[in-house]
């Protein structure tokens, strides 16, 4: 972690120096260790190079992402292969620009830390989009939201709890350095309810001492629950309670000031919808044709789209080429064969199902 | 014989004299430090501005919001500061019983190392050879995951012991003393005892000193305060403590005093890798005394058990403080390693903060501060007792 690192790194500088403590040297070069760790823990470059200059001039997009999450980010250990439905918008943002990829796995406590350090150009790590995360109390952007979660908790069946009324006096598991443990403690304040908690720097700790019984209860996104669900001793113990105790968009952040790039992420995840809204697949995209000008507009046969963004004027043509459109990618991680978490009248279906999945015009 | 005057035709140059050398390479190289300190920090300013970030400490006012269940009585809806301190205090609750434990598991285990027994003596080497060689981190979870979570019995299967002591997976529960009204009363009684206390032990060791014999009158002081204390309990109306029990109710018990699993498990586990090194020190504390002491001691007619009380270890202690100080500095900064088990120590409740309100850079001061304050006062205390225990050379 961030935090811990910092205060190894203090620790070993320091022993670095003159043991004798009377040596003004020695304090000298303690107290010099102690600044340069200090600045080193904030490493904000200014540099005048733009987002995109910077992913251009390297040659690759370097996204931070999840990699214990199966279903949206997953570091698959025998094979070194990250898969999930963020991992897809990763590739559809490197595809837009013409890069290759890297992935860097990030706990919830140093995610945001990584943007905004510079260690990484975009996060597509399941964060939810706030207001204090938006503001310039943390100085990052959010992109469209890719998917539309709520917070909910997980129980076992056992236990016989059918909503969060009956867990008065529980112990919750939660991971750290989420929205998570906020939405917990307000939604049991306005029941009335009191509770006990449990925090984990890691979620596998954290989801293990549910599992254990250290816990009755294990809260964060109805998706996430839904994924390490799969991990548990005995999946068909637990369930996952109807409560919705709050409101969880998520979808990829970039850092304030960089409105080029905010744009160009932006519209490669409305790409994605207009895809699936016009019938663009993966298999046709480069070989589809329309009379309808704003189609063609999004494959660059006409209008410039792709120059005002920066981007080739192929670029969309790319990204669906590259993982298909928004459907595709829901169906190849969330759909039957992955979480199974139904999309027809959820709000992730398309706007035209009653969802909130909606592309602006393309023009 | 008289001393003749030394006539140089030529002073020695500024630029050779080894004097005015000494001091400008000093003030030099304290300009270069102070400068490149000054370069950091105007870079971390400027670019916090750049950034449209800045320092400031005024979110520690603002509502917590999240819920910390263990420590002092605490609400989601006090502010950050309280809940920093309430972190605070869960590690220094973890670092005092750390400390006290690791001290005599590694008292025990480095003098078993030197027991003429042959079993003792191996087994306590495989302790310490173990113990060192496995990384913290991996014990603790090992003490966490692997122990408690499964030896221990479901919350509804507690073990209980007589007088109300519940021992489950989610901690152990012991009935507690809850102060009652007429308790602020009786602490006045309290006061007063302390204060009769020390002035008995003042006056008894002044006794003792006339009289040339040696004594700490601790003694004398305790009786005189518990009288008080208890002449105070009969006197005030009511009972000042009443006794909480813990009471099973639908998913954990309530009331009485809590000690958690992971708190156990730090505890623990923390007290056997730090015992381990502590053990190492001590035996080379006692090694360290020649053995013609132990040898006058035994010709003196004392059996072993005096040798090494009376002889050894004094003269062992001077050796073992200083190395000792740095591995209760260990412990106390170790136990950061709180979070990965689910105990609120400081640096889980501090990244909770700054993950809720987003302010990295204070937090992490904040931080950073509480270990430096809470080991600077350690080494402090651990300095002040070496020199007390120091060899005064004739």
């Amino acid at each position: 972690m961030v935090a811990e690192s910092v205060l190894q790194e203090a620790d070993r500088v320091s022993k670095m120096s003159v043991i004798d403590k009377s040596s003004k040297e020695g304090a000298l070069r303690r107290r010099l260790a102690v600044a340069v760790v200090l600045v080193l823990a904030v490493t904000f470059c200014v540099t005048a190079q733009t987002t995109l200059e910077t992913v251009l001039a390297r040659g690759k997009l370097i996204a931070g992402v999840n990699a214990s999450l199966p279903g949206f980010g997953f570091l698959d250990a025998a094979t070194g292969e990250f898969s999930g439905f963020d991992i897809e918008c990763a590739k559809a943002i490197a595809a837009a620009v013409g890069v290759d990829v890297e992935y860097v796995p990030l706990t919830a406590g140093e995610r945001l830390t990584a943007l905004q350090a510079r260690q990484i150009d975009v996060l597509i790590r399941n964060t939810t989009w706030t207001l204090t995360r938006d503001s310039k109390e943390l100085g990052l952007d959010f992109c469209p939201t890719t998917f539309y979660d709520g917070q909910g908790f997980i129980v076992r069946k056992a236990d016989g709890i059918n909503s969060i009324e009956d867990m008065d006096g529980a112990t919750v598991c939660v991971t750290s350095g989420t929205t998570t443990e906020g939405n917990l403690a307000d939604a049991f304040r306005e029941h009335g309810l009191s509770l006990k908690t449990q925090v984990f720097a890691e979620t596998e700790a954290a989801f293990g001492a549910y599992d254990a019984a250290a816990c009755d209860c294990y809260t964060s996104d109805k998706s996430q629950l839904a994924s390490l669900r799969t991990t548990a001793a005995v999946p068909g113990d637990h369930v996952i309670l109807p409560d919705t105790i709050s409101k969880e968009p998520l979808g990829p952040l970039t850092r304030h000031g960089d409105d080029e790039w905010f744009d160009i992420v932006k519209w490669v995840v409305f790409a994605t919808f207009f895809a699936e809204e016009h019938g663009i697949t993966q298999a046709n995209a480069k070989t589809f044709t329309s009379t309808n000008p704003e189609i063609r507009r999004f494959l660059g046969q006409e209008g410039g789209m792709g120059a005002k963004l920066g981007l080739a004027e192929d670029w969309a043509v790319n990204v669906i080429a590259a993982v298909g459109n928004y459907g595709e990618i829901y169906e190849r991680h969330l759909g039957p064969n992955g979480l199974d978490i139904p999309r027809a009248g959820s709000l992730n279906a398309l706007w035209t199902m009653g969802g909130m999945i909606y592309a602006p015009a393309w023009r | 014989m008289e001393k003749r005057k030394v006539v140089s035709s030529h002073a020695i140059p500024f630029w050779r004299d080894i004097r005015v050398l000494r001091v400008v390479s000093q003030i030099v190289f304290l300009v270069a430090i102070a400068a490149g300190i000054w370069w950091l920090l105007n870079n971390l300013q400027t670019n916090l501005r750049n950034s449209g970030l800045s320092i400031t400490f005024r979110f520690l006012g603002d509502t917590a919001g999240f819920p910390i269940s263990e420590g002092l009585t605490y609400d989601p809806t006090n502010v950050n500061v309280y809940a920093f301190l309430v972190g605070v205090v869960n590690t220094i609750r973890v670092a005092v019983i750390g400390i006290v434990l690791a001290t005599i598991i590694g008292t025990l285990v480095g003098i078993s190392r030197l027991s003429s027994n042959w079993l003792v003596r191996r087994l306590a080497a495989l302790y310490v050879e173990t113990v060192r060689n496995i990384p913290l981190l991996v014990q603790l979870f090992f003490w966490y995951f692997a122990v408690m979570l499964t030896a221990l019995p479901l919350v509804k299967d507690s073990i209980s012991l007589p007088g109300s002591i519940y021992l489950s997976r989610r901690g152990l529960y012991l009935p507690s003393l809850v102060p009652t009204a007429s308790f602020s009363v009786w602490l006045w009684f309290l006061l007063g005892g302390l204060a009769l206390a020390i002035v008995v032990y003042v006056l008894r060791r002044a006794q003792l000193k006339r009289a040339d014999r040696p004594g700490i009158p601790i003694g004398w002081a305790a009786i005189a305060l518990v009288l008080v204390a208890v002449a105070g309990w009969f006197i005030v109306s009511g009972n000042p403590l009443s006794i909480d029990l813990p009471v099973l109710k639908r998913f954990n018990f309530e009331g009485g005093l809590w000690l958690s699993t992971p708190f156990a498990s730090l505890v623990l586990g923390l007290a056997m890798y730090t015992g381990a090194f502590i053990a190492e020190i001590v035996r080379a504390g006692i090694l360290a005394v020649s053995k013609g002491q132990t040898e006058a001691a035994k010709a003196l007619g004392l059996r072993k058990a005096l040798v090494l009380r009376l002889v050894v270890m004094p003269q062992a202690l001077r050796v073992i403080i200083p190395p000792l100080a740095s591995q209760y500095l260990n412990l106390t900064k170790n136990s950061s390693l709180a979070i990965l088990i689910g105990y609120y120590d400081l640096l889980n409740v501090g990244t909770t903060i700054f993950n809720q309100t987003g302010r990295a850079v204070e937090m992490i001061l904040l931080i950073m501060g509480s270990y430096l304050t809470m080991s600077l006062f350690m080494s402090l205390l651990m300095n002040l007792y070496n020199r007390r225990i120091k060899l005064v050379e004739r």
